[in-house]
C-alpha cells in the first residue's frame, strides 16, 4: 500500500503537498479572505499540526484539502495529494480520495455523526461506499473491531446504539474510528478534542496516537490547544489571519520560538515555573478579516513592528526546518520576550 | 516543558439584542436589505397600485358604484366596458375595484386586530408561564379542533354576516397562530442575557416586555401580519364564496365569484378568472412581501 | 408506545369535553331545533318535541343528556331528512376519507418528489420554477382553482369537441348506475382531488425542500461526504431519513384538517361528503346534525395529531414517548 510512496522518492516525498492555498469566502460585506498564500508538506507517517486561534483560517485549510468547502467559497493555489492535483479533480474521482485516501474527523461529534443512523451502520457505510464487495456479516464485524480499536468497552453493544446513547468521548472515539475505518494515508483530526473535558480529552489523544501507531496514517492535527500540540505533533505551523507565520519542529518552536506572534502565544501560556505572576496578553485585536492591512498581518499588535514590516512577509529560515515569516527574526532573536 | 494549555478558545457566543429598532444605522441595513428583494419590492408596488385603484374607486372606476344598465346587461369586453358587464348590467372592472374596497379593507382588518390580539396573549402566555400561559395556550388549542370554515360559518350565520362581525370573526380564528409563535419567542428570549440583566437592575415585569421584548418582537409581528393578512383574504372569499359572509348588494371578490360560477359554461366564463386573479395576485404579492420583510427585518427567524 | 398512546387520548377526553360543550351551546343559541314545529298549527306538537328532545331543561343538563345518547349511539334524528343520524355522518366520513386518502398520497408523492429535486438541485433553473410554482399554489384560493377547473378540463372540452359527456365529471363520485372502482370513478375523482391536492403539495413540497436543505447543511452529512458516501446516498439515506420524522408530522397534522376541511371541494363538486353535509346541515339550522359533525371532526383531528407525535417518535431514535 505504501508502494507509491517509494516509487516517488522514499519517505522524504511529501504525501500532501499545499502550495500557496488560498480561501475566498463570499460574504455580504465583500469576499473574506479565509487563507492567503498557505504552503505545507506533510510527510508519510509524521504528525503536522495546524495552531491558530478561531478565525485564523485553520479549518478553511482542513476543508480545502477535503475538497468540502461550502459553496460560498473557493480556493485556488495547489493541493497535491502523492502528486496528484485534488483540487481540480471531478468530483466523483475526489470521492474515491475522501475517506479512503485521506480522512476527517471532525470536532463536535455529536453534531457530525447522524443521529438516525446506529453507531455502527456509520462505520459500516464508511467501508462499504469504498469497498461494496464486503457482505453485511462481514461489515458488522469490521464495525465492532473498529470500535474495540478506539478503546469502546462493549463494542458489540455500542454498534447497536445512536450516537446520542453515547458519551461525549465515546462518540468522539466513535467520530476517529470512521476516520480510520479505511486506514487512510492522511487522516484531518478538526480540533478532536475541543467539546470534551479535559480527562477525556488525553484519552482521546491517547487513541489517536495509539491509532496512528497501527495504520502509520500521517495525521494533520488542527488545533487552538497548544497543549494537545506539545503531545502529539512531530511540527508545527502557526497560522494566524490565514498566513502562516511560523513553522518548526515542535522542540524548537517551543523552546526558540522566532516569530513575535508565537512567542507571544507561548508567553500567554500559564507556567509552573514562573510562580504566579499575571498571564501575559497579546495587546491588541487582529485585525478584521474583510479588512487585512498589507504587509505582516501581526504588525499592529507586535512589540517589534518597524516600517519594514509594512512589506509583504517572506518566509525566513532560521534554524534546521525552521521557517519564519518574519522579517526581523535574527534581529529580534537575541531579545528575550 | 508547558503544562497542556490552551491558545484564546472560541469566545463565548455573546447575547446582544438582535435587533434595536430606532437605530439609524439598523434601518438604513434593514432597508437595503428589502430593496434587494426584488419580488417583495414589486410586490409592494403592486399591491399599492391595488389599494389605490380600490380604495381611490370613487375617482378612478369608469362607473359609479352598482350602476346597472339592463340594455348593456352581459356584454363581453369592449372599449367602453374593459372588462364587459355583468348579468345586471354593471361595469365588471368598476365592480372589481368597489369589490376589493371590502376584501382588502376585511383582510387588513383582520391583520391588525388578529396580531394585536395574539401578540398581547402570547407575549402574556410566554412571559409569564404559569396558569395564565396554560389558560390561554389550552384556548389557543381548541381552534385547532375545529376546521376554520365550519366556526365561521356557524358564527357568521349566529352574528349575522357584517363585515365588522366577519373582521371579529376571522381575526378571532386567526389570533390562536400569532399566540402561538410570538409566545414560543418570548420565552426563548426571557431567558437571553440581555433580558435577565434587565431584570437584575430590577426593571418592572411590564417594562421588560414593552423595553425589551416586544422591540425584538418586530420582525416576527410584522412577518405575521402580512401572514395573516393573505389567510384572511382567502377565508373571507371562501366564506363569502358559499354564501356566509359578505352579502350582496355589498360586493368582495369572493361573491363575485359566486355570481360568475353560475356562468361557467356559458359565453361569460371568462368572468370567473378575473376576481379569482385578483385575490390570488393580492395573496402572492402579499407573501412575497412578508418574505422580503422577513429576510430583511428577521433574517434567523426564517421558519416554515 | 400503547401506554402512551392511551394516555394521551385520556390526556384529550376533557379537551373534547369543553370543545363538545361550547360548540352544543354555541349551536343551541343560534339554532331553534323546533323552527318548524312552531309554525305548525297544532301547539300540542310543540310542547311533545320540547319535552321529548328535553329542551325544557337547563343547557348543562341537555348536554349531558346528549352526550348520553351520543355514546350509546343514539344521535338522534334530523331535522332535516327525517333520517337517523349515525348512518348520515358515517356515510359522509366515508365518502370524505375517501378524497382524504387519494389526496394526501398523491400529494405526498409529488411534495416528496419535488422536494427533494429541489433540495438536491437548489437554485437550478428547474427548482426555481417548482418555487415558483408553489408560492402560487399555496396564494390559490381552492374554491376558484376547482371552478377554474371545471371550465377548463370539463365544460370547455365537452362544448369545444362536442361530446356526449365531459372527459373528466365535476358531480359526485359515481354516475348512477355505476359504484366502486372503476373507469367511472376515476373520472369523477380526478378533479376533486387535483382541487384539494394543489395546495397540499405547494405547501409540504416547500416544507419538505426546506428540511432537506438544512439536513444537506448540517454536520452529519458533512461527515458522509467526507466518508467518500456518493451524492445519490447522501440524498436518500441521509437528508431524506433526517428530514422524514417532520415532514411527516407536517403531513399527518395537515390531513387531520381536511376530514372537516374540504367543505368547499365537496361543495363545488357536490359531493355527499363531511363539508357538504354540514353545509346542508347549517342551511337548515339541523342541530342534530351539526353537533355529531363537529365531534367526529374533533375526534378525527386529536386521532391524526397523536398519529404525528406517535409516527416521530417511531421515526427520530431520539424520542422516547413516556
Amino acid at each position: 500500500m505504501k508502494s507509491a510512496t517509494e516509487e516517488t522518492g522514499g519517505a522524504a516525498a511529501p504525501l500532501l503537498s499545499v502550495r500557496d492555498l488560498c480561501v475566498t469566502y463570499r460574504s455580504d460585506a465583500g469576499p473574506v479572505t479565509a487563507l492567503d498564500r498557505l504552503s505545507f508538506d506533510l510527510r508519510a507517517g509524521e504528525t503536522l499540526s495546524i495552531v491558530g486561534e478561531s478565525g485564523s483560517g485553520k479549518s478553511a485549510a482542513s476543508l480545502a484539502v477535503m475538497g468540502l468547502l461550502p459553496r460560498n467559497a473557493v480556493a485556488e493555489g495547489s493541493v497535491r495529494f502523492r502528486g496528484q492535483e485534488l483540487l481540480d479533480l471531478p468530483d466523483r474521482e475526489m470521492r474515491a480520495v475522501r475517506g479512503r485516501r485521506i480522512a476527517m474527523v471532525f470536532q463536535d461529534a455529536l453534531a457530525a455523526l447522524n443521529p438516525m443512523m446506529t453507531v455502527g451502520a456509520q462505520l459500516a457505510e464508511a467501508v462499504s461506499v469504498h469497498d461494496p464487495s464486503v457482505s453485511r456479516a462481514e461489515l458488522r464485524e469490521r464495525a465492532v473491531e473498529l470500535l474495540d480499536l478506539v478503546g469502546i468497552p462493549d463494542p458489540r453493544t455500542r454498534a447497536g446504539q445512536y450516537p446520542h446513547e453515547l458519551s461525549g468521548g465515546m462518540r468522539q472515539r466513535v467520530m476517529i474510528a470512521t476516520g480510520i475505518a479505511n486506514e487512510p494515508d492522511v487522516l484531518i483530526a478538526d480540533e478532536p478534542t475541543t467539546a470534551l473535558d479535559v480527562t477525556v480529552q488525553a484519552q482521546v489523544l491517547d487513541v489517536l496516537a495509539r491509532v496512528q501507531d497501527r495504520t502509520k496514517s500521517a495525521i494533520l492535527l488542527i488545533t487552538h490547544d497548544l497543549g494537545v500540540v506539545a503531545g502529539l505533533a512531530d511540527r508545527v505551523l502557526v497560522l494566524y489571519c490565514g498566513q502562516k507565520m511560523e513553522e518548526a519542529p515542535v522542540e524548537p518552536l517551543f523552546y526558540q520560538p522566532a516569530h513575535p506572534y508565537t512567542r507571544g502565544l507561548l508567553a500567554a501560556l500559564p507556567r509552573i515555573d514562573r510562580g504566579t505572576r499575571r498571564l501575559a496578553q497579546i495587546a491588541g485585536q487582529p485585525p478584521s478579516p474583510t479588512n487585512r492591512p498589507t504587509g505582516c498581518p501581526f504588525r499592529n499588535r507586535c512589540p517589534h513592528a518597524e516600517d519594514q514590516c509594512a512589506e509583504s512577509p517572506r518566509p525566513v529560515p532560521v534554524g534546521d526546518g525552521h521557517i519564519t515569516a518574519c522579517l526581523r527574526a535574527r534581529e529580534i532573536a537575541s531579545v528575550t520576550p | 516543558m508547558t503544562q497542556p494549555t490552551a491558545l484564546p478558545a472560541p469566545p463565548p457566543p455573546v447575547s446582544v439584542p438582535p435587533t434595536a429598532p430606532g437605530d439609524p444605522r439598523i434601518s438604513r441595513v434593514v432597508l437595503s436589505r428589502f430593496l434587494r428583494h426584488r419580488l417583495a419590492v414589486a410586490s409592494l408596488i403592486v399591491l399599492v397600485l391595488l389599494a389605490v385603484c380600490c380604495f381611490g374607486a370613487a375617482w378612478i372606476a369608469p362607473y359609479p358604484r352598482n350602476a346597472q344598465n339592463l340594455l348593456e346587461a352581459s356584454q363581453p369586453p369592449s372599449g367602453t366596458h374593459w372588462l364587459g358587464t355583468d348579468s345586471i348590467g354593471r361595469d365588471y372592472l368598476s365592480e372589481m375595484f368597489y369589490a376589493g374596497q371590502l376584501s382588502l379593507a376585511i383582510g387588513l382588518g383582520v391583520a391588525l386586530l388578529a396580531t394585536l390580539v395574539g401578540t398581547a396573549a402570547g407575549a402574556v402566555a410566554g412571559y409569564l408561564g404559569g396558569w395564565p400561559d396554560e389558560v390561554i395556550m389550552r384556548v389557543a388549542d381548541l381552534f385547532l379542533i375545529v376546521p376554520p370554515v365550519a366556526v365561521l360559518a356557524v358564527s357568521l350565520q349566529g352574528l349575522g354576516p357584517s363585515p365588522l362581525t366577519i373582521v371579529v370573526v376571522l381575526s378571532g380564528l386567526g389570533w390562536t397562530l400569532i399566540a402561538r409563535v410570538v409566545r414560543s419567542r418570548v420565552i426563548q428570549l426571557r431567558h437571553q442575557e440581555f433580558v435577565e440583566a434587565a431584570r437584575v437592575i430590577g426593571a418592572s415585569g411590564p417594562r421588560i416586555v414593552v423595553r425589551h421584548l416586544l422591540p425584538n418582537l418586530t420582525g416576527l409581528i410584522v412577518v405575521n401580519v402580512s401572514l395573516s393578512v393573505a389567510m384572511a383574504i382567502i377565508l373571507e372569499s371562501t366564506v363569502s364564496f358559499l354564501g356566509y359572509g359578505v352579502q350582496p348588494p355589498k360586493s368582495s371578490w369572493g361573491n363575485m365569484l359566486t355570481q360568475a360560477a353560475g356562468l361557467i359554461g356559458t359565453s361569460q366564463s371568462y368572468l370567473l378568472y378575473v376576481p379569482g386573479l385578483a385575490i390570488l395576485v393580492t395573496v402572492l404579492a402579499v407573501n412575497f412581501l412578508g418574505d422580503g420583510l422577513r429576510d430583511a427585518l428577521d433574517p434567523r427567524g426564517r421558519q416554515r | 408506545m400503547t401506554r402512551y398512546a392511551l394516555r394521551r387520548l385520556l390526556a384529550s377526553v376533557p379537551v373534547v369535553c369543553v370543545a363538545s360543550f361550547i360548540l352544543f351551546w354555541a349551536v343551541r343559541a343560534t339554532f331553534d331545533p323546533l323552527a318548524k314545529l312552531r309554525q305548525s298549527v297544532d301547539p300540542t306538537g310543540l310542547r311533545r318535541e320540547t319535552v321529548r328532545l328535553g329542551l325544557d331543561r337547563s343547557l348543562p343538563e341537555q348536554y349531558l343528556l346528549w352526550v348520553k345518547g351520543f355514546v350509546q349511539g343514539d344521535w338522534g334524528t334530523s331535522t332535516r331528512t327525517g333520517g337517523t343520524v349515525l348512518p348520515m355522518v358515517g356515510d359522509a366520513l366515508g365518502t370524505t376519507l375517501q378524497l382524504v386518502l387519494w389526496g394526501v398520497a398523491l400529494a405526498v408523492v409529488l411534495a416528496l418528489a419535488i422536494g427533494l429535486y429541489s433540495a438536491a438541485r437548489q437554485y437550478s433553473a428547474g427548482d426555481h420554477v417548482l418555487t415558483g410554482l408553489s408560492y402560487l399554489g399555496v396564494a390559490m384560493p381552492a374554491f376558484w382553482f376547482g371552478l377554474v377547473l371545471i371550465q377548463v378540463l370539463a365544460v370547455w372540452p365537452k362544448q369545444q369537441f362536442g361530446l356526449a359527456d365531459p372527459p373528466l365529471y365535476f358531480v359526485g363520485l359515481h354516475s348512477v348506475g355505476h359504484g366502486g372502482f372503476d373507469l367511472d370513478y376515476l373520472r369523477h375523482l380526478v378533479l376533486p382531488v387535483v382541487t384539494l391536492t394543489v395546495g397540499l403539495v405547494a405547501s409540504w413540497s416547500r416544507f419538505g425542500r426546506a428540511t432537506l436543505l438544512e439536513a444537506l447543511s448540517s454536520d452529519y452529512v458533512r461527515t458522509a461526504r467526507a466518508k467518500g458516501v456518493p451524492r445519490r446516498r447522501i440524498l436518500l439515506r441521509h437528508a431524506l431519513r433526517n428530514a422524514l420524522a417532520p415532514f411527516v408530522t407536517v403531513v399527518a397534522m395537515d390531513t387531520a384538517a381536511l376530514v372537516g376541511g374540504l367543505v368547499v371541494t365537496e361543495q363545488i363538486y357536490s359531493i355527499p361528503g363531511m363539508g357538504k353535509l354540514f353545509l346542508a346541515s347549517l342551511e337548515t339550522g339541523d342541530v342534530f346534525v351539526l353537533l355529531p359533525w363537529m365531534f367526529v371532526v374533533a375526534v378525527a383531528v386529536i386521532l391524526f395529531n397523536l398519529l404525528a407525535d406517535l409516527s416521530y417518535a417511531l421515526l427520530d431514535p431520539r424520542v422516547a414517548l413516556r
